[in-house]
């Protein structure tokens, strides 16, 4: 911390930076609507008429905000909201200004979480609101300005038009993976979501699942909890019990090319609980025959974490040994911009990395994921 | 260690803030409760600029379902990650030993007195009518 607190003259100069820092692909950039008649250019009369009238729903109570309302109005760092008026990240020159010139931004992965499109109840306005969402990305997002790259974000308790908008959108070129929640009605290695991984696997585009929506399910394994700050460990159990489901059920075993990666879920706890999968595997192993190798090396082959919010030990070095654990070839660098628990490039990493692996983690690994060339 | 005169107090509102750059550093000085306060304009954590942090009370509690609320407005909330520090010290609430915000002192003087000396400003103009802000850099 003393170093950090020590820096005199903490000002980012632009021209500088720019010739010598590491370009930085962003892994969680969270693009929002400035109002939800935004995507109406995008969807048919027949539901922009049912927006007005009835509009969406999740298995969860509330429309507009979530059941543990976050610690910053919407969720976002207070900073973040743009001179023009709308919410923040719904302002594109604001984004750039802000976010993408300052900390050399090579690229940015689109993350929308607007109206949890993945989990909405009636399945045909999801259908209708995931291609509307997907049009608006491209069309707002990544035609004026280019380094955004946008998400296929699918309902994906509708198979078949998840599948018919992967395969749409995978045509196109203009997306680099598939958006799915975590918090989904049944784990997500259940066969009820293998039609989706099949059709992922056929496109070449990874799964991206970020963290976030409501099932329908407690938050957490023993109820509901009462604070926010509870509930919000959920993002990091919940992938970890999503790794578990994908990873027993064989998915990575029945499609070996198809690539994941957890968004916002941490990485601290990765290493635990790969252990914890080979023990079990090495003991039940006959419980799960489809499952033909040790748990952790699909892990090692299949899945990537992204890195905000950025795991902070007391002794930042602690942070190594995690790292290593799991392998710096495995983390992708987030942002999450720009939420309240936003991670700064320059500043979240507080543990020594070596140029090779900054290399890796701020820029190459990605860059190798979504096969940006 | 010098001291400058950074602003009339009449352009800080009340919870309001101003930036301003003395010797190469970033300085925000609050107007909280008729005080005025301080702080290098950037949290030790990651960076964010202190003058976006919500100036809010300190709430503590010795045991569940009590808790006491005081100091309204003297505890910055950062921005982005919420660590809270106290806008008279600098200190961080949850690690006062280590972790904290550069603070320096702050005084009001009427122009009256800056027009006589010796602190005049040599790039901010000075009325006898106003009274101003010096911070101690």
């Amino acid at each position: 911390m003393a170093d950090v607190l020590d820096r005199s003259d903490t000002r980012l100069d632009a021209s500088t930076a720019a010739r010598t820092r590491l370009k930085v692909i962003d892994c969680d950039i969270h693009p929002s609507l400035a109002a939800r008649s935004d995507l109406y250019p995008f969807m048919s009369k027949r539901w922009q008429a049912h927006m007005e009238t009835y509009g969406p729903h999740l298995r969860t109570p509330f429309t507009s905000t979530t059941p543990y309302p976050r610690s910053a109005p919407l969720l976002s760092r207070r900073d973040s909201w743009p001179p023009t008026g709308g919410p923040p990240g719904s302002d594109v020159a604001f984004m750039r200004e802000q976010h993408l010139d300052p900390l050399d931004i090579e690229f940015g992965i689109l993350q929308v979480l607007d109206l949890l499109i993945p989990s909405q109840q009636n399945q045909e306005l999801g259908a209708a609101l995931q291609t509307a969402i997907n049009e608006w990305q491209v069309e707002c997002w990544s035609r004026p300005e280019p380094r955004l790259k946008a998400s296929v974000v699918v309902s994906q308790d509708n198979a078949e038009a998840a599948i018919a908008e992967i395969e749409r959108c995978a045509a196109t070129g203009n997306y680099v993976q598939i958006n799915i929640s975590p918090r989904a009605n049944e784990p997500l290695g259940r066969r009820r979501y293998w039609p989706i991984y099949e059709a992922a696997q056929a496109s070449g585009l990874p799964m991206g699942i970020h963290v976030g929506g409501y099932g329908g399910h407690a938050p957490t394994g023993s109820g509901w909890p009462s604070y926010y700050n509870e509930e919000h460990h959920s993002n990091a159990h919940s992938v970890a019990a999503q790794l578990t489901s994908l990873v027993i059920e064989g998915v990575p075993e029945r499609f070996p090319k198809l690539k994941f990666v957890f968004i916002e879920g941490g990485f601290g706890w990765v290493p635990a609980t790969t252990w914890r999968m080979d023990k079990h595997w090495q003991r039940f192993r006959d419980e799960v025959p489809h499952v033909k190798r040790p748990p952790s090396e699909y892990v090692r082959e299949h899945f990537w974490f992204t890195t905000q919010p950025i795991e902070e030990p007391d002794n930042a070095r602690h942070l190594r040994a995690v790292i290593d654990w799991i392998g710096a070839d495995r983390l992708l660098f987030s942002s999450d911009y720009p939420h309240w628990d936003f991670d700064d490039p320059r500043f979240a990493f507080k543990t020594p990395l070596s140029d090779t692996e900054r290399a890796m983690i701020f820029n190459g690994n990605a860059r190798a994921f979504y096969k940006f060339g | 260690m010098a001291r400058h005169v950074v602003a009339r107090t009449s352009e800080i509102p009340a919870g309001g803030n101003k930036v301003v750059t003395v010797g190469g550093r970033e300085i925000v000085v609050f107007h909280i409760n008729g005080e005025f306060f301080a702080l290098l304009n950037r949290c030790p954590h990651e960076g964010a600029p202190l003058a976006k942090a919500a100036c809010v009370a300190l709430l503590q509690s010795d045991e569940p379902g009590h808790y006491k609320r005081s100091r309204v407005g003297e505890l910055l909330r950062c921005a982005w990650h919420g660590w809270e520090f106290d806008v008279r010290t600098g200190q961080s609430y949850f690690d006062p030993e280590r972790t904290r915000v550069r603070a320096y002192p702050v005084a009001v003087e009427p122009g009256e007195t800056l027009a006589k000396g010796p602190y005049v400003a040599e790039t901010f103009p000075v009325s006898v009518e106003e009274s101003y802000v010096l911070i101690e850099v």
